[in-house]
Formats: C-alpha cells, structure tokens, sequence
C-alpha cells in the first residue's frame, strides 16, 4: 500500500506491506533508528513517538494507520543540534546510562510537559509509567524531568 | 517483529465495515488494536484482513442526556474518556480507566475494544455488569441492544458475532460506585477486580475468576463477602495465584469496592 507519512517535518512517500509495524517502517524503509525496540511486545516503551500530538508506542501501531498523520521521534526533538532543555536536563542529571530507553523516556516526559508544563513528581511518574528503564535508573530520570517543570 | 501477512482496509462508514466483515471470513475488527497487534505477533491470531475503524464517525464522542444516561461511542479511548467533561457524571468510568496499562495504551486503546476482546482480566467487564451498561450492536440487519450482563459469553467471546459490530455502550445514571483490584504492579493486569455499585441493594461484578464477570448482589456492603463466599466461586490458578487466593481476593474486593461504592 502506498503511504504519505511526515515525520519530523518530512514528508515520506513509500510503499509498505499491511502488516508492516510503525516503528520498523520508521528504522527500517527511513533510516530513523533514534526510536529503539526493547521488547517488541508493547511493554518497554522504548519505540514511543508522538502521532498526531498523541504519544503511542509505534510498535502497537501499524505503519498503514499511519497514512497521513504526522509523527515526531527522538530525532525531531533537537532542531538544528540544538537540544531541548528536557534533553540538556537528561544530560545535567545523568538520567540516561546505557541509554536504551532514552528515545522512549524524552518522547514521553516532551509529550507530558506540552500538556501539563507544571507536573508534580506523582503526575511525572504516572507520565513514565509505559517505560521500563532495565538499569533501572529512575530516579534521576524523574529528577531530569523536575527540573524543566515550570 | 513481522506479523503474518494481512490485509488492511479503512472503511469510511459503519455501512461499508459490516460489509468487509460479512465478505470475509477471516476480517477482523481492528480498534486501537493495543491488544490485537500484540496477539498477531504472537501468532494467538491470524486474521486474513483487519478491518480499521479508526475513522468511523458513527462509533465517536460520548453524549449526555438530560436524564444523565451516557452513550459512549466504541472508538473512545481510555485518554479521551479520562478527559470528558460528559463522561465525569459517571466517575467511575474515568477512574477505572486511568488504571488501565499506561499513558501510550490508554492513548490509543478503545472501550469498545476492552469489552469486546473480554480478556478476563480486563478492567471494564465487571465494571460494565456492576453499573449495568447496555451495548449496542450493529449487524447487517441492523441494530440490537444486549444487556451487559449478557454481553459477556466466555474468555474472549461476546454477543458480537461474525460480521456485526459494537457501536457504543449505555450508562445509566449513578454516582455510587467502586472498583478495586489487586494488580502486576502499578496499573498492571489485574489478579483479581472488582466492581460495585449500590442502588438499593449491592450489586457486585468479580473479574479473573471465571470466564466471564460474576455478578453478586447483597442487602448491604458488610454482607457483600458472604454473598462472595455463597457463590461458590472456583477461579483458574496460574503463576500469580492459586485458586485459593484468588477465591480470597474476590471476597476482600468485592468488599472493598462495595465499602467505596456506599461511601460516594
């Protein structure tokens, strides 16, 4: 099936079998391996990107539903090199260590802070609750997000 | 992972889904398919042709009526429905749904799909037996309306047979509910839930315990763990819990949402 997806303010035109997920359309037909499988089983959350303002995670998602929307990953958040002050946060706070979930946690937490730019720690957790962060890192992660809260 | 080769069609009316339904034996529904995409994966299900309903007016929005019954379309998500001013005059149904999974599943996965995949672990069941919802079913003769009660008819089956579909569920009015529910982890899949809603008398839907929700009724919320034990209940075991246990946390549940119910 031919499809027209705009990604990070790109407009692609591909032909991609049904059965194709979305975030093997996004690694695979157009080289944007920013969003990471974890666990390919809607658990980890490490694929989420924002459809259409929503976030999802792409391997949930098949990448013909995707026909016409347009999708923001890891990749689109730091326009011209410059990182967004929750990336520059994850820096300062070491929120990141093998960094596996990074791609998912900074959709997730840019997704939360676009709608509620004030988040308690409570609001913050229950936001990162769809990404597993295997070395368990949490901590600094939630700090890293504090810190651009207004 | 690469699903099992499948068809895709976006039908852009309820008319033309439950005819790509009827014509193809193997077609399958897909809402917010954060159940069925996982199940494909798995090889659990292979359907020949997904059917998307992504984009179905007829199955969107949820409406208040004067005398506060609620219609709310299958295609709402758990997000929208948290987010509905409508929806608040049952709170219980936003509650409930921000336990679901998380944030990206609640973004995307639908109510009609909760109930109509009946997973028995699964939030809404229960909830839609305790506060006793009507759904709405459309098929090529048209509509009918099934009682949730008699909605639900094994692990994973429903009144919605081959070739028809949920169109929206109906709420009648009513504040005094509760729902509790021992879970995996935060918002996790359930063990065991429970739902309660008090008019009068008690009336209590248990999840996880059998195939479908068990609905139990007392005179009052201190005798709701008695009516639990009367039922006889024999649950499935698994790695989480033995029968036993599970046949415990129902009547500790069943209690508890009752107690909040009663309390609202």
């Amino acid at each position: 099936m031919q499809i027209r997806v705009t990604v990070n303010g790109t407009t692609y035109e591909r032909d991609v079998e049904p059965r194709k997920l979305l975030i093997h359309f996004l690694r695979d037909d157009l080289d944007l391996t920013g969003s990471h499988i974890g666990c390919d089983t809607g658990n980890c959350g490490a694929c989420s990107v924002i459809v259409d303002g929503v976030l999802l995670k792409s391997c949930m998602l098949l990448a013909v539903q995707a026909d016409g929307a347009n999708v923001e990953t890891v990749e689109g958040l730091a326009a011209d090199e410059e990182l967004t002050p929750l990336q520059r946060s994850f820096n300062e706070h070491h929120a990141l260590q093998c960094g596996y979930c990074t791609p998912g946690m900074l959709m997730s937490a840019t997704a939360l802070l676009r709608e509620n730019p004030s988040p308690s720690e409570a609001e913050i957790e229950k936001a990162l609750q769809g990404n597993i962060c295997r070395c368990t890192g949490y901590w600094n992660i939630v700090e890293a997000v504090k810190a651009v809260t207004r | 992972m690469l699903l099992r080769e499948v068809d895709y069609a976006k039908p852009a009316s309820l008319a033309e889904a439950l005819e790509l339904l009827a014509a193809n034996d193997g077609a399958r529904a897909l809402a917010g398919g954060q159940t069925l995409i996982n199940v494909m994966k798995a090889r659990a299900a292979s359907p020949d042709l997904l059917v998307d309903l992504h984009g179905l007016e007829e199955l969107r929005g949820i409406e208040l009526a004067a005398d506060g019954t609620l219609t709310i379309g299958a295609m709402t998500t758990y997000s929208e429905l948290i987010r509905s001013a409508e929806a608040k005059a049952r709170p219980i149904l936003g509650e409930v749904c921000a336990q679901i999974a998380d944030v990206q599943v609640r973004n995307r996965g639908t109510v009609g799909g909760n109930v109509c995949s009946n997973d028995p672990t699964n939030h809404l069941p229960p909830l839609m037996v305790a506060i006793g919802a009507r759904m709405t079913i459309a098929g090529p003769g048209g509509e009918r309306e099934v009682p949730a009660e008699e909605f639900f008819l094994g692990v994973y089956m429903t009144a919605v047979g081959p070739g028809e579909l949920l169109t929206r569920i109906t709420v009648p009015a009513g504040r005094k509910d509760g729902f509790a529910s021992v879970t995996l982890g935060a918002d996790g899949t359930c063990i065991c839930n429970a739902a309660a809603t008090v008019n009068g008398a008690v009336r209590v839907a248990l999840g996880c315990v059998d195939a479908v929700p068990v609905l139990v009724s007392a005179a009052s919320p201190d005798e709701v763990a008695a009516a639990v034990r009367a039922a006889g209940l024999t649950p499935p075991a698994d790695v989480h819990a033995s029968s036993e246990y599970r046949a415990h946390l129902a009547e500790v549940l069943a209690s508890r949402a009752a107690r909040e119910a009663a309390e609202h």
